[in-house]
């Protein structure tokens, strides 16, 4: 097993050079000048200048020897500093958003397990009954529905409508002055809806995979035996189907990382969330080369970084898995 | 069962599983519907799309402005209707785009095999660890915004899963005796690809480009919807809905119709591509049978 972990750990390394050879070449190669942000709106700024920014930034070099300056640096974990007015660290500038980014996505996880696979098993005890019609149909919905669109609606509805509910942030004006229950309160209250929103894509996809998983558990003869013997049906389901249809849950849990991930960009934005997707959005739109470069490679090393977890705890559910 | 007319070929088949499947025949019709909308948009819309005036400014839905009209005082519903031709054309070339370049890679990978499957394997592994909505946001955000660049966009970063479905079909295939006995006859490599292998690897592409159109329609109303699509005054659903949310306390009607259109359009493909997949999977039996 620990060598298994540690092979796996170092076939990170050529997949994170590879990943930030794309990611590199991709953006250097998109037209764009990055240094316009900083030279367009200033009269004062002469082409002098501009050369001299691109000088220091060492954008006038070619490609390859920009790669390997910046590669030098990442292997230290030095990212450099974002192009922004702020000129701060971009390490700095991921490091105070990934918190947030996380925890929305892990309180989205527990809503998309709580909520799917009940579901799943529901509709596989009884397939093609009426439960399973509409939940398949509402699998269907949720596979169909623009995130961006439910988050609008639900700010409409519960937000400006009901007032039940915060539309932006992540706290209210007045959190500081609150209470340590009441600041919780607050959190939540602002986290709500952005987390159902961004577990509704993964919630259909889970549901439907529990779905079938148990269908093919069901059929298997040990399932037979047990109600052969008379076994309750509720320990049949959940003793003996359940625990063998959520092995591969592990994986599907594990893929949905990286466009939970990549989802963060449009409800972070919509919901004014201070998270990842949002740095990234803004560092998009003002062509912050290191901060993008810095965002795509840490959020692919989180993906790679999830499959490894999820096989790892795949051997540690499923007793006939053994990495050697 | 047995004085009814049983399907013979397998088109009759498909035709026969998938019209008792009301799920997909309702995907079908949707999607119909949205062609004949975007072919006869001049037609269908009461208005111009991009007739400003001011005199008429944020109204709510009536029977003169079915789905209200926008800050600028123009039909909401005229600019729905318009904007289903972008969604479409997104959906299809994008998908287009994809899918060619995914059977092209999946097809030289399950093919050839060896160092050249390994490359091309490991290169889809790596594209799919970059997460997929960024590289897009990357990419667009250094071209000019415009439904060209998007169509291409989501082209180029969507055909990973085509090009494993295809390199699965593609190993299995080329072990056949119809493709030995094309070898033995002289046929050419891209001549036993293109005119032996490909045609019988084309049902699951089908499947995954009808499920793709869908994926590339809300992909592509996000990227508007963030500003960096379609751009105004184009009227496409994912910028209709940036007005809505710009003016979310007083005027809902800008919110709600014009996601209503993506999600069933969106729902018709999605219901569309399973119904081919079921009607395809020689498996699946229908359920009245079973009964």
């Amino acid at each position: 097993m620990n060598a298994y972990v540690i092979r796996r750990l170092l076939l990170m390394i050529p997949m994170m050079i590879g990943v930030t050879l794309i990611s590199f070449t991709i953006i250097h190669l998109a037209p764009g000048e990055p240094m316009a942000q900083q030279t367009d709106l200033n009269p004062n700024a002469s082409p002098e200048s501009l050369k001299r920014l691109r000088e220091l930034y060492h954008l006038d070099k070619p490609l390859y020897v920009q790669y390997y300056i910046w590669v030098k640096k990442i292997v230290v974990l030095d990212f450099g500093d974002s192009f922004s007015i702020d000129a701060r660290p971009v390490l700095d500038k991921i490091a105070e958003r990934i918190p947030i980014t996380l925890t929305l996505n892990a309180l989205s996880l527990i809503i998309v397990l709580v909520v799917s696979i009940p579901i799943g098993v529901y509709s596989a005890i009884r397939p093609y009954s009426l439960f399973d019609k509409i939940a398949t149909f509402f699998v269907f919905f949720g596979f169909s529905m623009p995130t961006f669109w439910l988050a609008l609606l639900l700010m409409l509805f519960f937000g400006v409508w009901l007032e039940w509910l915060p539309i932006s942030g992540i706290e209210s004006y007045n959190h500081d002055s609150l209470s340590p229950v009441g600041r919780f309160i607050d959190y939540t209250e602002h986290l709500l809806m952005p987390a159902l929103v961004a577990g509704l894509t993964s919630l259909a996809g889970l549901s439907r995979f529990t779905r079938q998983n148990m269908l093919e558990v069901i059929r298997q003869d040990y399932v037979v035996t047990a109600r052969a013997k008379g076994l309750n049906e509720n320990v049949v389901v959940y003793k003996h189907c359940l625990k063998n249809a959520m092995l591969p849950v592990v994986t599907i849990l594990a893929l949905s990382i990286p466009g939970l991930i990549g989802g963060s960009v449009i409800f972070e934005t919509i919901y004014a969330i201070p998270g990842m997707g949002q740095l990234f959005f803004q560092s998009v739109m003002s062509r912050d080369y290191p901060l993008i470069m810095g965002i795509l490679v840490i959020g692919s090393f989180l993906t790679l970084l999830a499959n490894l977890l999820a096989d790892i705890a795949y051997a540690f559910v499923d007793p006939r898995i053994a990495y050697e | 069962m047995n004085n009814v007319a049983v399907p013979k070929t397998f088109s009759e088949l498909f035709i026969y599983k998938f019209k008792r499947n009301v799920m997909a025949v309702a995907g079908a019709v949707v999607v119909f519907i949205l062609f004949v909308v975007a072919a006869f948009a001049p037609v269908i819309a009461p208005y111009d799309p991009s007739e400003i005036n001011t005199k008429i400014i944020l109204l709510a839905p009536s029977i003169d402005h079915l789905c209200g009209t926008d800050d600028l005082g123009r039909d909401v519903f005229s600019r729905m209707v318009f904007g289903s031709r972008i969604s479409l054309t997104v959906g299809f070339v994008a998908v287009g785009i994809a899918t060619l370049i995914g059977v092209f890679i999946g097809a030289v990978s399950g093919y050839f095999g060896g160092w050249v499957d390994s490359a091309l394997m490991r290169f889809v592994d790596l594209m799919l660890t970059i997460p997929s909505f960024f590289l897009i946001l990357a990419v667009i955000a250094f071209m000019e915004p415009s439904i060209y660049n998007i169509m291409i966009v989501i082209g180029v970063t969507g055909w990973m899963s085509v090009a494993r479905l295809v390199r699965a079909e593609f190993l299995a295939l080329k072990e056949r005796d119809f493709v030995t006995s094309a070898k033995a006859l002289g046929a050419t490599n891209s001549v036993i690809i293109i005119r032996h292998i490909l045609p019988n690897a084309m049902s699951p592409v089908l499947v995954s480009a009808t499920l793709g159109v869908a994926g590339a329609i809300l992909t592509e109303s996000s990227l508007s919807f963030l500003g960096i699509g379609v751009q105004p005054p184009t009227p496409s659903w994912g910028n209709i809905l940036t007005l809505g949310k710009d003016n979310i306390e007083y005027a809902w009607w800008l919110s709600v119709y014009p996601g209503m259109a993506i999600l069933v359009t969106v729902l018709g493909y999605n219901l569309l591509g399973e119904g081919v997949r079921d009607a395809l999977d020689p498996r699946i039996v229908i359920h009245s049978e079973l009964e």
